[in-house]
This record gives C-alpha cells, structure tokens and sequence, in this order.
C-alpha cells in the first residue's frame, strides 16, 4: 500500500519536469496531462466539448469499477453516496487515499464500506483519471454520459499504463 | 387422512421444537401443500409463486386494506420475502441478515431474534448491494445463507443455532444474496461473486449437521463439474471429456465466474434440481475466447448425487453479462398439441425458453420483450443464438463502444421472479424495458477485487419512455398475451392466486393486484419505499393476508435511483430517464394487506 503510495507521489514528481504550456489560471499541460495552479492533475473541456484523454479514461475507468455502488455518471444510487457533492470538500490528497485505503462508516440504520483499491490495477493506475473525470462533473465542466469527443492518449499515458500494470 | 395429520404434525412440531418424526422431504411438501403457510421463497418446489387461496379475489380485492406493518431497522435493498409456518412468521433482512420470528398469534410480536456479527468487509464485496433472497424451512429448521456465505441452522422455534457452516471467502470476493434449497436430508446453497473472478458451484450440506455431502462446479474438469461425459449431455448430445475446461483458454475456467445466485427449483418424479449459473468473468469477450462452458447455464442435477443428468448454455460467450441465473419454473403444459413436463425460463438475454424438463430438450425459445435485438432468433437444434455483428461487443472489439444493444446487462428481467397460474396457463413476468452502450477493456485479475473490464450506460429503447413492463406469457407458444407498462422497471417477484388476480411491487414502492386474465389494474397502494421483494401471501385464524417487503436497492438502486444516461442531451432527466429517487428513499418495512 505504501509502495503505492509513494508511486503516485512519484507520478506527479515526474511529471512537472516536462515541456509546459501555462495559461491565465494556472492550468498547463504536461506530458499529456492537464495541471492546476495547485499542482494537481485538472480535466480540460474545449468550446467544442472535445475532453482530454485522462477525463475520458475516467469516464470508462469509474463506470467499470466504480459505478457499481456510486451509481452512473457519479451520481450515487441507494447504495453509495453521490460523489459529485463530496467531491470537492475530498481535495485530490484525500480522494487518492480513500480510494487506496477504503473507508467505513457506521450508523444506526446502515454500515457502509468502501474497500481499498492500493492493490487493484484496474483503479490504482487510473486514480488521476478517475480524479479528473468525477471534478469534471462536479464543476458541471461535462454533461452526464460518455464524453462525444477526446483528444488522442497521450504516448505519456501509455507508458505510464504499461509500467503502472506491470510493475505490479 | 395421513396428510392432514401430517400437517398438523408440522404445525405441532414448530410449536413445539420437536420434528425428528417428519423427513425433510415431507416437512418441505407438506408445509406448502397447505396453502396457510408460505413455506418456501419461491412458493413450492416447481417456483410457481402460485397460491390456492381465494378469499381475497378479483372483486374484492379492490377493498384490500393495510392490515399491520413491521420495520426490519435496516436501510437497504430489502429482495425476497418473509415465510410463514403455522402461527410464526419469519422476516429477514439485508446486511447483517437479522432474522425476526413474530407471533402472528399474538399481534406479531417478536419471539425470537438472530443477529448475526458479519465482518463489514463483506459489504464492498457484494457487487450490487447487500440484498438476500431470503429464509427456508425444513424438519422444524430455519435456514438462513448470509452475506458472508455463513449457511446457518436456527431452531424454528427458539432461533438456538443447530448448525453452520462456512460455503465460501469474502476475501476472495465470495459473498451470498440467495435463498437456499432444502429437499430431502440436504440444504443445496449457491455462490456470489462473478464481477469478482469467482468460480461458481452449488454445494449440498447435510441438513441435519451441515456437513459437506457434494458440491458441483460451474466449470473446472469433470470431477468438479460433477459430469459424465457419456451420459450428460447438451440438448441431446453427450458432453464428452472436461467439458467444463475445454472451451476455455489455458487456466481461465479458473478465474471462470459462472456463478449461482439464483433460485433453484425441484421435481420430486425426476429428482433433479434446476438452476441457471451466472456470467463468465470478466465482462470483456476479447479477453476470454471460447464458448466458457458451463456459464450462463441451465443445469439439473441429481439432488442426491450432485451429478448433472442435463444442461443447456442458453448464452455461449457471453459479450453482454446477461447472467443465465433466473428462476426455473416447473409446469406440466401442452406444447404443440402434446402435453409435456417443462421448464420454463426467462433469461436476464430476453428469451423466453420452454425446454422439456426430464430430457432437456429445447422447444421454445422467443423474445419476451420486443425490444430484443441482440440476437434473431435461437436455432431449436444447436441451441445457439443468432447474434447480430452489430450487438456483438466482441465482433466490434476492445476499446470500442458498441451502442443500443437491447436488453441492457441487468436483463430483460433479473432475479425478480415470474409466477405461473395453473388456472390461466399463463406466466406473469416482471421485466426490464432497457438498453445500453457496452466497451469492453482489458483488465487484470487480484483476488477479492472487482474484475469488470466493461464501460456502460443504459437508457429505455428508442422513441419510448417507459423502462418496465409487467407481462403475461404464454410458454407454449412463446407469445405475449398481455402486457402493461411501468415507469420503471419491474423488480418484486410476482404471485398468482386462485383468485383470478396477479400481485406484483414496482419501484416507486406500489403493491398493485391486477386481473389474471387482462391485466386491468384492479389495486394499487404505495408503500414506505420501492419494492424489490416478492409478494407472498398466507392464511392464518381463517384469514387471508397478502405480504411484501419495501426497502430499494439491488441493482435497481443503483442503476436507476440517478436516473438513466439521456443518450440525445445533457439536459435533465424527463420521462423515461426520471430519477428513481425523486419518487422513493431508502426503507426497510413489511406490509401486510387484508380485506376488512
């Protein structure tokens, strides 16, 4: 789990030594990948709704895994909580832990329990792209549903994908 | 004479705690032979869900009454249904599968209570919420399969732990949703867990120590399928050797899926057991070539032996995780002017199949929902689907998005079971009236994690807005004879009676009773929370009374309490893309109706 950790800690690390593209907010480009002022990974939506690769990986990613309990588009079900609200108040650091450790909550009607994904391969080296997908949606940057149009995978991305697979 | 005393003798024995003198065989028969009780999940044996009890009846029925109510204390998907014997009702519930024994002789208060300590890491492992289908009853025994694959023995009357035994490991993604099959000295149990990589199985437990007597895999050499290669055989045709490793690649039969979740049903003249296993892992075609024998499976086996006689795979490969695990309905119905001892089964696939069931020869197999389009038609002689190019997720290939497959992957109709009148010869069918988008997408197999490998999103068939149907079938000649929309789609078990009127629940949360022959809504009341149990109904001082459990969740919680994705705009559900919870919240409550 640590192991994990770190790697993520590392991705990011890695990431900032590419070419940059900065706009007015902050936001830029690098590797591929989309940049906040904060340094965090951020989706990006063009005029014409065209999403970057990782928001679009998201989609897929999160309604593979993820959607079985959150229900679709990140919209909660009966069973688990809609992540478009918590989002936000989670900030990227928690988001990356929770889904990595799990979390448990308990009260007098129910008990609910997310797992921990450290060990999954399928969520663990997807947790940006998840990331970016669901703060598109929170921020309303994207509709409901798959995203019409997406830039190319970044080469980035792919290397990225193969190590992350099989350094496991 | 015999039988009446018989019954009597089960009553007795309840009450008393003392029932070495009855076989389980006969506890099981007698008990739903008498209409009083509701003795078994699925009604009786063959999975009829039919009642012989008149007394509230299509002119009457308009003046049903809530009679009393009781709240389970849990917020979930609340499926199955409370069983009565005698002057005891037991109610379960989902997670931590609290059972409640009630005296209906003393204005249903609480006897006796089991509240199991389950380990809550079972919760994130159950795929689609944290549902079970309910209790069974034998030799004066409540059986109970909880989440955590603890199958456990209850003494009926004081709810003391006779038994348990562990069927599986969470850990490994193995959990239960299901009921059980008690018949003769076994309790037969299934398995959870095919979005986990699980490898499916059926086991038989001594019903009066819970040891292990069999267990039959859904795949695996025949040693662990339980076959005979020369004398089991498919629509006919032997097997042959390690059928169940010879349509996989390499090691995959493994990691298999094939689960068993559904109901099982039991024909005492041919002493087989029939059930249908779940959808291969993972979700992505590309991944696993071959036809992944035996999933999506229609099985019957020898209760006493394990050994199956026959199966039938209603979905070779499946590319659409269309699960072959609903209910096997047992009815003796003329087919083609001939009358024939069948099974009847509708499939999450869309297809209605009426197979004869000693033999298991396939003689009917049509669309219950016209929406359909997967697939033409089944060949009657190989059995196979005619799968069109452009349905098929595994034509158009990995990474690709194949759109407006119909029925989307929770089925034309899921676990929710039909009921079968032997008045009308008519099937009442709950069903789903969705489709979908499906990518599949390379994923990597861990122990206990979630190995999916498909994007999708579901929403009604073009140009309609209506998500559900209730439908009345006709299995001999595969037709539709009536049928009535729903807004959502239709997840509560149904029940016949012999009062010419047909009860099923819908999601919004209303009990309805509608007329067996035309379908006109005679009822409707709307309970606490959406309906996803089974109506069951009883008799107790003389009177009738009707029951179901409200509390949504289960797949229909999840797919459809936001709302379904509006392919043609991001501008807010209407119509058929409303949102579940803009009519319904969690609840956990059983309602019990009556004519005054």
């Amino acid at each position: 789990m640590k192991a994990r950790l770190f790697f993520a800690g590392l991705v990011c690390a890695l990431l900032s030594a590419g070419p940059v593209l900065a706009a007015d907010d902050g936001k830029r480009l690098e590797d591929g990948k989309y940049i906040d002022k904060n340094d965090e990974p951020t989706y990006n939506v063009k005029e014409d709704g065209t999403v970057d690769w990782y928001t679009y990986s998201g989609f897929r990613r999160y309604h593979s895994e993820c959607h079985v309990c959150h229900g679709p588009d990140g919209l909660g079900s009966s069973y688990a909580p809609a992540l478009l609200e918590s989002m936000k108040p989670l900030g990227y650091g928690e988001f990356i832990s929770v889904v990595a450790v799990g979390r448990e909550r308990v009260t007098a009607s129910q008990t609910s329990k997310m797992p921990g994904f450290g060990e999954n391969v399928n969520v663990y080296c997807y947790m940006d792209d998840i990331y970016v997908y669901l703060m598109a949606r929170a921020d309303k940057a994207i509709p409901r549903g798959r995203p019409r149009k997406r830039d190319k995978k970044p080469k980035e991305a792919t290397a990225y994908e193969n190590e992350c697979r099989d350094g496991k | 004479m015999k039988r009446i005393l018989l019954a009597t003798a089960v009553a007795l024995g309840v009450a008393a705690g003392s029932t070495g003198f009855v076989q389980a065989n006969d506890s099981v028969s007698q008990a739903t032979a008498n209409s009083s009780n509701w003795a078994i999940q699925t009604g009786d044996y063959a999975n009829q869900r039919y009642s012989n009890l008149a007394q509230i009846n299509s002119s009457n029925v308009k003046d049903l009454q809530v009679a009393w109510t009781f709240s389970t204390g849990v917020l979930r998907g609340h499926e199955g249904s409370p069983l009565v014997i005698g002057n005891t009702m037991y109610v379960h519930t989902p997670f931590p599968n609290n059972v409640f024994a009630l005296d209906l002789e003393n204005d249903g208060a609480i006897k006796w209570r089991y509240e199991p300590k389950q380990d809550p890491d079972t919760i994130p492992v159950m795929c689609c919420d944290t549902v079970n289908r309910g209790l069974a009853y034998a030799d004066g025994m409540i059986f109970l399969h909880q989440a955590d694959t603890t199958v456990v023995a209850l003494d009926a009357n004081t709810g003391k732990v006779v038994w348990s035994v562990k069927n599986g490991d969470p850990k490994k993604g193995e959990t239960n949703t299901a009921t059980v099959l008690p018949v003769k000295d076994k309790v037969i149990v299934g398995i959870s867990g095919g979005e986990f990589g699980v490898r499916g199985h059926v086991t038989a437990y001594d019903m009066k120590t819970g040891k292990l007597a069999w267990r039959g895999w859904s795949m695996g050499p025949d040693s662990d399928t339980l076959m005979d290669p020369e004398k089991t055989v498919h629509l006919g045709k032997p097997v042959g050797k390690d059928s169940g490793t010879a349509t996989w690649k390499g090691d995959q039969w493994k990691i298999g899926g094939g689960t068993t979740w559904g109901w099982f049903s039991y024909d005492a003249g041919t002493n087989l057991m029939y059930y249908g296993t779940g959808n291969p892992s993972t979700w992505n075609p590309t991944q696993r070539p071959g036809d992944n024998r035996w999933s999506m499976t229609i099985f019957a086996r020898d209760v006493d032996t394990g050994v199956a006689k026959w199966v039938y795979q209603m979905t070779p490969h499946d590319e659409w995780d269309y699960d072959g695990i609903n209910e096997m309905i047992l009815a003796d119905i003329e087919v083609a002017g001939k009358e024939r001892k069948t099974l009847v089964h509708f499939d999450r696939n869309g297809f209605g199949y009426t197979l004869d069931r000693v033999s298991g020869e396939l003689l009917v197999a049509e669309k219950f929902d016209p929406a359909v389009n997967w697939a033409t038609h089944v060949d009657l002689k190989t059995g196979r689907p005619n799968v069109l190019p452009q349905y098929s997720t595994e034509h158009q290939g990995e990474d690709v998005n194949t759109t407006n497959i119909c029925p989307a992957a929770l089925g034309s109709k899921d676990q929710q079971p039909a009921a079968f009148s032997p008045k009308t010869k008519l099937f009442y069918v709950p069903t789903n009236h969705v489709c979908m988008d499906y990518e599949p997408f390379k994923v990597s197999y861990t122990a206990g994690q979630p190995y999916v490998g498909a994007t999708l999103s579901m929403y009604p068939p073009k140009g309609e807005s209506h998500m559900g149907n209730f439908i009345a079938w006709d299995a001999a000649s595969g037709k539709i004879v009536w049928s009535n929309q729903e807004r959502f789609s239709v997840w509560s078990g149904a029940l016949a009676t012999a009062g010419d009127i047909v009860f099923y629940g819908t999601l919004e949360g209303y009990l309805k009773a509608v007329d067996s022959r035309t379908g006109q809504e005679l009822y409707k009341f709307k309970t606490p929370s959406g309906i996803i149990g089974n109506v069951m109904t009883y008799q107790h001082g003389g009177k009738q009374y009707v029951g179901i459990l409200s509390g949504i969740g289960g797949w229909a919680g999840i797919g459809l309490a936001a709302g379904l994705t509006d392919p043609q705009a991001g501008l807010g559900a209407v119509g058929g893309y409303a949102a579940l919870h803009n009519y319904t919240r969690l609840g956990g409550q059983l309602t019990v109706f009556a004519v005054p």
